[in-house]
């Protein structure tokens, strides 16, 4: 179901460049269950495209099918959204970005959106190189039906009724970072402090930004025994940075040894600052980044923040070679070659 | 037995190995004649192989214009020891066989009742070309030479062609032409005149020579359409492969940009899914593919009937099911794609009779889908979409514009018009629509392939879903008015008996209309180009006892859509079905119809037995 939220609000909420709030970025009341670690993340989402000062119409939302993909009706209530087929968000936001350049894409997904289901167009995407922000909302477990093991559940994690799952996991940030993606993140929904920022920083990228957020199932998955309940990702998330995202160059404050400050500027001028919490990983070598997720992960590590950045991103449309109007402003004048080509082409027929 | 005797009216078959350049020789021979006024109707008979296996090309040269495939042979050029023996037992008799006499062959591997006309190819080339590659490509190129002096084509027209091939690469042309003429010179000096002779003639005026697949990409360019999205699949490929080809061509700015977008998918899903994301954004999007493509696609159709996006799929349909018979022809999608995806859905589709109708119906089904807010199917074959047809020109109305159907702008939201994504404002069962990034605070919507009400809010209440689906059949009821109307040719009396018929059976039933006449079996015939039908067509089955239902396909397919749909009982619709995965042809329906005429106790006047 969805309700109607009353727009009033007080008269002092903060307001962005735009002169809107943070209320101005919501959108439907969640149905979704009391703690689930997919609300902290559309709130994390409002408050991201807020902070950038991004007109909400100029977002469009999409999604497959699951949990995770009703997430786009609570959010960002003045852009067109579109809740999809499932494990197919990949290819419809495709077709929307080919359409129109110029709005920012935003796709939501889950796990068994995306690893299962959807593995194949997960995988296309990011080698295709899709400018947008691509979340996995990420609780191991398929909520809507109840219970089941998802691809992503980890080897040994026990399901809420007992039963432990046996096949290895499919790691998205890994398969991110091997088919091309230019930013990689994985952040925690009970982390807003790390999670904002990130959302920031894909948002301002311009290629694939994939986020694999962990989102705990307080109905599934939360028990002991999970690997993806509030507690274990707590007790064993280690966070390789710190993000800040800031639009104009401001005076660090704080000061830092040598080498514990990253920045990177992308090409919309945004800046990714990364103050370092693991001395040995490099956010802008993907190599390093896949040898440090694989060495950590087998220290039983949840490695998070932001894992790896191309400050050059190419995206699809520059693969294609696409003019700088969007496809779907091009008149009949520029898309119909009109009576006299068709006269030669039917000459060179005969 | 006596050879054959006929001038502009006969079959001629090649047999080639594929992957040996005999196909754009047999194209040569084609279009020979048909730059001497002669119309022909050509097809390939390929299989599914790069290298190596048997391929054969079909030249039916018809003064009278006949455009279906006749069926039976009366000359073949057999190049292909592998299937020798079959196609020398396919020739009628009194017929010829043109064969490469290099190699002596023993009697028992012909036949008598031929004319046998040896010609050593491989010995001329041996004799003139060191290099391999050269021997081969240029011995097919010697039989259309030893083709044109046995059937009389005039060998400046084929000068010309050549010139206008090469054109630019004159070193090419001139060795092109001189193996022409060692074949053409040879023949002259050693085979005598045959019974087969092509005469110029004026009954081609300023038709074109063109393949469906082509057709319909250049009506998509017509028609506007920027994202194409595909995943490759016999006979559909080179229908994307001819929109590139065209938008390089017409939509390539001067600083190389792009004005579309194409990408190939990773399979059929992604391709629909794509093309339904670009529309959604309002763009125009169309994807190609054949049976296999369509079975993978049905979630995302039933996604666009019920979310109310356009979408446009060419369909050139090919036999099945599932990936069988890749490289032959069958009108054998008809249900799948008419009621393709879960739940009440039917769609609208599209049935070009030749290329022509493939360019008018490529560009049309933009503005359908677009009007009608839904897939649009234009159902190809491979019979039309592979092989050059002679076909009306292409023409286009510089004066028209893209019918983007009901868009409702930033203006009209801010003049204060109600927006309501699924509310029939003007009871056709159409909605506006709104692009996505239109206004800053109004007509946003969440687009759901679940239940929603008229405002796009989430609903489960049955009433809400009930009020939506009966708007879709109003909407479906609209999209009648709109689509092509069936096309009525009455017979030359006033009979009891009608023919219904679509697609590429068309120059086929044609001709059959004519031969039937001649059995004295007169008969109405509607020629149906969409789904929705037209009421024309119930009021046609209502105006005669007995209709035929000429399809390509076992389960007739068509058939079962009218009575369905229309409400006809199926005792008067009598299916003719036609579906071995080649063309079917004007002999077969003749004599189908005919045996079942003479059930049904029609008493012809005349009875010609071929």
């Amino acid at each position: 179901m969805s309700y109607l939220k009353p727009t009033l609000h007080h008269p002092k909420l903060p307001t962005n460049a735009l002169g809107l709030t943070r209320r101005d970025y919501e959108g439907s009341i969640s149905t979704l269950c009391a703690g689930c670690g997919h609300d902290s993340i559309s709130a994390a989402i409002v408050q991201a495209v807020w902070e950038l000062s991004i007109p909400p119409h100029r977002v469009a939302k999409l999604s497959g099918i699951g949990c995770s993909s009703k997430t786009p009706d609570y959010f960002l209530g003045a852009s067109h959204g579109f809740n999809s087929v499932h494990g197919r968000m990949p290819s419809v936001l495709t077709g929307a970005s080919l359409a129109n350049r110029d709005l920012i894409y935003l796709g939501v997904s889950g796990d068994g959106d995306s690893a299962s289901i959807g593995l194949g167009q997960f995988a296309h995407l990011m080698r295709r190189g899709v400018n947008m922000t691509y979340i996995v909302e990420n609780n191991g477990v398929y909520g809507l039906t109840k219970g089941q093991f998802s691809a992503t559940s980890d080897k040994g994690s026990k399901a809420r009724k007992g039963a432990v799952n046996t096949d290895e996991p499919i790691d998205l940030v890994a398969l991110a970072l091997e088919l091309g993606a230019t930013f990689v993140a994985r952040s925690f929904s009970g982390d807003k402090n790390q999670l904002v920022p990130l959302i920031k920083g894909a948002l301002t990228h311009q290629g694939v930004a994939f986020i694999d957020c962990i989102s705990p199932c307080v109905a599934f998955n939360n028990h002991e025994g999970s690997t993806k309940s509030y507690d274990y990702v707590r007790e064993h998330n280690e966070a390789v940075n710190r993000l800040d995202v800031f639009f104009d160059r401001m005076p660090i404050t704080a000061s830092y040894a040598p080498g514990e400050m990253i920045e990177v500027t992308q090409h919309d001028g945004s800046v990714l600052r990364m103050r370092k919490l693991h001395e040995e990983h490099d956010p802008t070598d993907r190599v390093a980044a896949l040898n440090y997720l694989a060495r950590h992960k087998a220290m039983g590590e949840i490695v998070t923040g932001l894992l790896y950045v191309d400050p050059h991103p190419e995206d699809l449309h520059h693969h294609l070679g696409t003019v700088a109007t969007p496809l779907n402003r091009l008149d009949d004048a520029a898309l119909c070659p009109g009576a006299a080509a068709l006269e030669e082409i039917n000459a060179a027929l005969r | 037995m006596l050879p054959l005797k006929a001038t502009n009216d006969f079959v001629v078959k090649f047999a080639n190995v594929n992957g040996s350049g005999s196909a754009s020789a047999n194209q040569l021979f084609a279009k020979a004649i048909l730059r001497m006024g002669i119309p022909i109707a050509s097809r390939n008979i390929f299989p599914s192989n790069i290298q190596g296996l048997p391929t054969w090309f079909e030249v039916r040269v018809s003064g009278e214009g006949h455009l279906g495939r006749r069926g039976g042979v009366d000359m073949a050029v057999a190049m292909n020891p592998q299937t020798w023996d079959r196609d020398v037992a396919e020739i009628e008799p009194g017929g010829y066989l043109v064969y490469d006499s290099t190699k002596p062959l023993p009697a028992s591997r012909f036949r008598d009742d031929i004319t046998v006309l040896g010609v050593p190819l491989t010995e001329l080339c041996n004799a003139r070309y060191a290099d391999a590659r050269q021997r081969q490509l240029f011995k097919n190129i010697m039989y259309v030479g030893a083709l044109s002096s046995l059937l009389g084509i005039d060998p400046a027209v084929v000068e010309r062609l050549l010139a206008e091939q090469y054109r630019g690469k004159e070193k090419l042309a001139a060795s092109n032409r001189e193996a022409f003429h060692i074949g053409r010179d040879w023949a002259a000096a050693h085979l005598a005149p045959i019974g087969l002779r092509l005469e110029r003639a004026d009954k081609v005026g300023n038709r074109i020579y063109v393949d469906g697949n082509s057709a319909a990409a250049l009506g998509a360019v017509y028609g506007g359409a920027t994202v194409c999205a595909w995943y490759p699949i016999t006979p559909s490929t080179s229908l994307a492969e001819a929109f590139e080809r065209y938008c390089r061509r017409f939509r390539t700015d001067p600083d190389q940009r792009k004005r579309y977008a194409i990408v190939q998918a990773e399979d059929e899903l992604a391709s629909l899914g794509i093309v339904i994301g670009a529309s959604w954004n309002g763009a125009r999007a169309f994807t190609a593919t054949s049976g296999p493509g369509i079975s993978l696609m049905q979630e995302f159709v039933g996604l666009s009937y019920f979310a109310e996006i356009p979408a446009v799929i060419f369909d050139v349909q090919r036999a099945g099911p599932s990936t069988g018979m890749p490289t032959r022809t069958q009108q054998s999608d008809i249900l799948a794609a008419a009621y393709a995806s879960h739940g009440d859905t039917k769609h609208v589709l599209l049935l070009p009779e030749d290329p022509r109708e493939c360019f008018d119906f490529g560009a049309a089904a933009f503005d359908l889908a677009d009007r009608l807010q839904t897939t649009v199917f234009v159902m190809l074959d491979l019979d039309i979409g592979m092989n050059d047809w002679l076909c009306e020109p292409f023409a286009w109305d510089d004066a028209k514009r893209m019918d983007r159907g009901k868009v409702m702008t930033a203006e009209m939201l801010e003049a204060g018009a109600t927006f309501g994504r699924y509310l029939d404002v003007d009871g056709d069962g159409i909605p506006y629509r709104t692009y996505p990034g239109t206004h800053p605070t109004k007509g946003a919507f969440f687009t759901r392939g679940t239940s929603r009400d008229r405002f796009a809010k989430y609903t489960e209440h049955g009433p809400a879903y009930v009020d939506n689906m009966q708007r879709l059949l109003r909407k479906f009821e609209t999209a009648k008015t709109l689509v092509p109307a069936p096309i009525e040719r009455k017979a030359s009396r006033a009979t009891p008996y009608g023919v219904i018929y679509y697609g590429s059976t068309s120059a086929a039933m044609r001709e059959a209309l004519v031969g039937l006449e001649e059995d004295g079996i007169h008969l109405d015939a509607m020629r149906i180009r969409a789904f929705p039908f037209h009421d024309d067509v119930g009021r046609f089955i209502a105006a005669h006892e007995t209709v035929f239902v000429v399809e390509q396909n076992r389960d007739a397919q068509l058939r079962t859509l009218i009575t369905t749909e229309c409400g006809i009982d199926p005792a008067r619709l009598v299916p003719i079905l036609h579906y071995d995965g080649t063309p079917i042809t004007a002999r077969f329906i003749r004599a189908a119809i005919g045996r079942h005429a003479s059930a049904l106790d029609v008493v012809p006047l005349r009875r010609t037995v071929p």
